[in-house]
């Protein structure tokens, strides 16, 4: 990757970089993978907060403005964030946190996911109706879609062939075929779809649809809906389950999803597509991110400006830890 | 016969402008219809008078405009906008055309005309109140959807209530109950009314009364002030002596025209907090809400308008996005089916203030929440936390099915 070309940095960041490409070349490549650092953007603060693998907040440093979606590069060594006041995705290097790059010229990126080839970042640009698709190593702009309005989030199938994009304020789902570069289905979901997660087996696409209170089962093979789950922890009434982030565990037999305002986190078994409990996190549970072994879920909370953090077994929360404002996304450096 | 097919349809399907009219370019026509190529317009016929006084740039003395109104024709564009896609993936397209009326044209011949040579059935209405109620009066069994983008007067939602009528504004009577409940919760339940000369002045200062009785407060009084410094009208024209005499926590105060009401704050007798039309204020919609997905409305409205989104912007967005929405539901452009769709619970409007929107089937207004601001902060929601209700919570706004004396079905 060469960074000099695609973005243009001020002297301070340059400066940066050279330090980072020295000390790249003093202790080789990969020796970032595994740090297990975890990586928390905070939308209102434009702040990023560091915590090492005993959760303990180590640093938290200034970023681009209302950073949002986060991402690993193919080889965990960077990662992206999109900042949406600044229309940009900053790429920092994992073990040093260093700024590496930009890629600019990015429509107030909200989410975004990386396609298996590595290269290509397929962004959802909230204010724009559009996602688009740019080379993480060039910063160039490779095509844009059109999308209904306030796309978020994006998942790409394992194979590589289909994006999938959902629009919150269209309720819609955008099927993008990567071979053909176009939309080739809009799929009506229930209201205010926000996030994916896709089944191991790449059959089941699973999104969140916030204000129905549910999440939505998209057959991946006929693209069409075929089953919802709906949840309802005790104590809340229905206008406040807003469910947000959706993640599946790697063996597919666990999902986890974040109730927004209902405070909780649903834990449900993907193959019955039972609610087996709600684990009560901290106000308006958004994102998530689950630890390697899968013992430990991250949870942001976005209106209580803190991190819950979720035994698995036990389903009970181990500690809050305060983070910055408005905490959105979250990266676990330990696979 | 091919008018009698399409009668009691908003559509205008492609088809229509060139179709033979025959037995077999009706078969040719259900054909289309019913296959993808049945891409239908569905047009909103936004109507509004040349030299509204409404909009008039009132200038206050030294050419101040105290009260910017703007028509509400950008939020009507922005949910065409937004409905573009929706549109692609459902196979209609949804349009607007805006029509003016000049000082000489009726409200009520004027949609008679688009209805005839238009097929016109959906209609947004930025008049004055006389022509939304003789639009109202002639129309309100008709085939046709109108939706009151504009007026909060609340009999248009109990006694002049129409069937076709549609409410996406709150009411008075809502926007009184909201902020009657944020004073219940902050236990400032003595309050002094301060009311104007203008008729509108009056008709708020009562809905206020009204919240009043609701939600348990006690008016200690209720004063009329006029503008001017005659000394012999001292104790209707001076803040300090209208604020005195009496105990109260709060006052309230109702003036639309906003040339006395500016000075109120800060110069009463007493310590005590002014709201109302001044200070803190109710209304559908705030510029700097920042909850449930606002940001991103106000942002998409700001890059379009180059201004702030308003509450009136609001309710001409919300009405296109309802019937949208219920487009989406029904997968019909069938008027009575859409009719039935926007008065069913089943309809689920993101109105971006958390609680999911429908429409009052008694009454035909839109259920929504109340924003309590100042200048430049929303300090609180209403339903607020602790009012409940058997049924939607949003009821503890406005007039529930009780309280409304329309008799529409």
């Amino acid at each position: 990757m060469n960074p000099g070309n695609l973005r243009k940095q001020n002297g301070m960041r340059r400066a940066a970089i050279l330090t980072l490409v020295t000390a790249t070349l003093a202790v080789g490549p990969g020796v970032a993978k595994d740090t297990g650092l975890i990586f928390v953007s905070n939308e209102k603060s434009s702040t990023i907060t560091v915590l090492d693998a005993n959760d303990k907040v180590i640093r938290t440093f200034d970023t681009c403005a209302r950073p949002r979606g986060m991402h690993f590069s193919a080889d965990r060594t960077q990662f992206f964030v999109g900042c949406a006041d600044d229309s940009q995705v900053a790429i920092y290097d994992v073990a040093s946190q260093d700024l590496v790059g930009r890629i600019r010229g990015v429509e107030r990126p909200e989410t975004f996911d990386l396609h298996p080839n590595g290269r290509h970042l397929y962004i959802s640009n909230e204010e724009d109706a559009t996602a688009t698709v740019f080379d993480v190593e060039t910063g160039e702009k490779l095509g844009a879609f059109e999308t209904g309005e306030e796309p978020e989030g994006v998942q790409i199938t394992h194979d590589g062939k289909l994006v999938f994009v959902a629009s919150e304020a269209a309720d819609l789902v955008h099927v993008i075929d990567v071979d053909k570069r176009e939309v080739v289905k809009d799929i009506l979901v229930d209201t205010r779809p926000r996030r994916f997660a896709l089944t191991p087996d790449g059959r089941e696409l699973w999104v969140s649809a916030e204000l129905a209170g549910v999440v939505n089962i998209i057959d991946t093979s006929t693209l069409a809906l075929k089953a919802d789950i709906a949840f309802l922890p005790t104590g809340f009434r229905k206008e406040q389950v807003t469910p947000v982030d959706v993640l599946i565990t790697r063996d597919g037999s666990l999902a986890y999803v974040a109730l927004g305002r209902a405070n909780h986190v649903a834990v449900v078994e993907v193959a019955s597509r039972k609610v087996l409990d709600y684990v009560l996190v901290g106000r308006r549970a958004w994102g998530l991110a689950l630890t390697r072994d899968e013992k430990k879920l991250y949870v942001a909370n976005g209106l209580s400006d803190d991190l819950s953090i979720v035994d698995t077994q036990s389903r009970r929360v181990l500690v809050s830890i305060p983070v910055g404002l408005v905490p959105y996304g979250i990266l676990i450096d330990d696979h | 016969m091919f008018k009698a097919r399409f009668a009691g349809t908003i559509r205008r399907a492609r088809v229509k402008r060139c179709a033979v009219v025959s037995l077999a370019g009706r078969a040719l026509l259900a054909a289309l219809l019913t296959g993808p190529a049945a891409a239908d317009e569905i047009i909103f016929h936004y109507l509004q008078r040349d030299g509204d006084p409404w909009y008039t740039r009132n200038r206050a003395y030294t050419g101040l405009q105290l009260r910017d109104r703007y028509r509400p024709l950008a939020g009507a564009k922005l949910a065409i906008r937004e409905s573009r896609i929706v549109g692609r993936a459902l196979g209609h397209t949804f349009q607007l055309a805006e029509h003016a009326l000049d000082a000489k044209s009726g409200a009520v011949a004027a949609v008679e005309r688009l209805m005839r040579e238009a097929d016109a059935r959906l209609f947004l209405l930025d008049l004055p109140l006389a022509d939304v109620e003789a639009l109202s009066t002639r129309f309100g069994t008709a085939d046709v959807l109108l939706f009151n983008i504009r007026h909060a007067e609340t009999r248009l939602r109990s006694q002049d209530c129409a069937a076709t009528l549609f409410h996406t504004p709150p009411s008075n009577a809502m926007l009184m109950d909201g902020l009657a409940q944020f004073l219940v919760q902050k236990r400032w339940r003595a309050v002094l009314v301060l009311v104007g000369e203008h008729a509108n002045d009056r008709v708020l200062a009562t809905a206020f009364e009204r919240s009043a009785q609701k939600f348990g407060l006690d008016v200690v009084a209720v004063k009329d002030f006029v503008l001017g410094n005659d000394p012999r009208q001292r104790y209707r024209n001076n803040v300090a002596l209208l604020t005195s005499g009496v105990e109260y926590d709060v006052v309230v105060l109702a003036d639309t025209v906003g040339e006395f009401g500016r000075y109120v704050p800060f110069n009463t007798q007493r310590a005590r907090p002014v709201v109302g039309t001044e200070g803190l204020t109710a209304s559908a919609w705030h510029w700097t809400w920042e909850r449930h997905g606002a940001p991103q409305l106000n942002q998409r409205f700001d890059k379009i308008a180059k201004r702030r989104m308003s509450a009136t912007d609001y309710a001409a967005w919300i009405a296109i996005k309802s019937v949208v929405e219920a487009v989406k539901k029904t997968r019909s452009p069938e008027l009575a089916t859409l009719r039935a769709a926007l008065t069913s619970d089943a309809l689920t409007v993101d109105t971006y203030k958390g609680a999911p929107g429908t429409f009052r089937p008694w009454n035909r207004q839109l259920r929504q929440a109340v924003l309590l601001a100042t200048h430049n902060a929303v300090t609180a929601r209403a339903p607020l936390p602790g009012f409940l209700h058997q049924h939607n919570e949003l009821d503890t706004l406005g007039l529930d099915r009780a309280d409304s004396t329309c008799s529409t079905p």
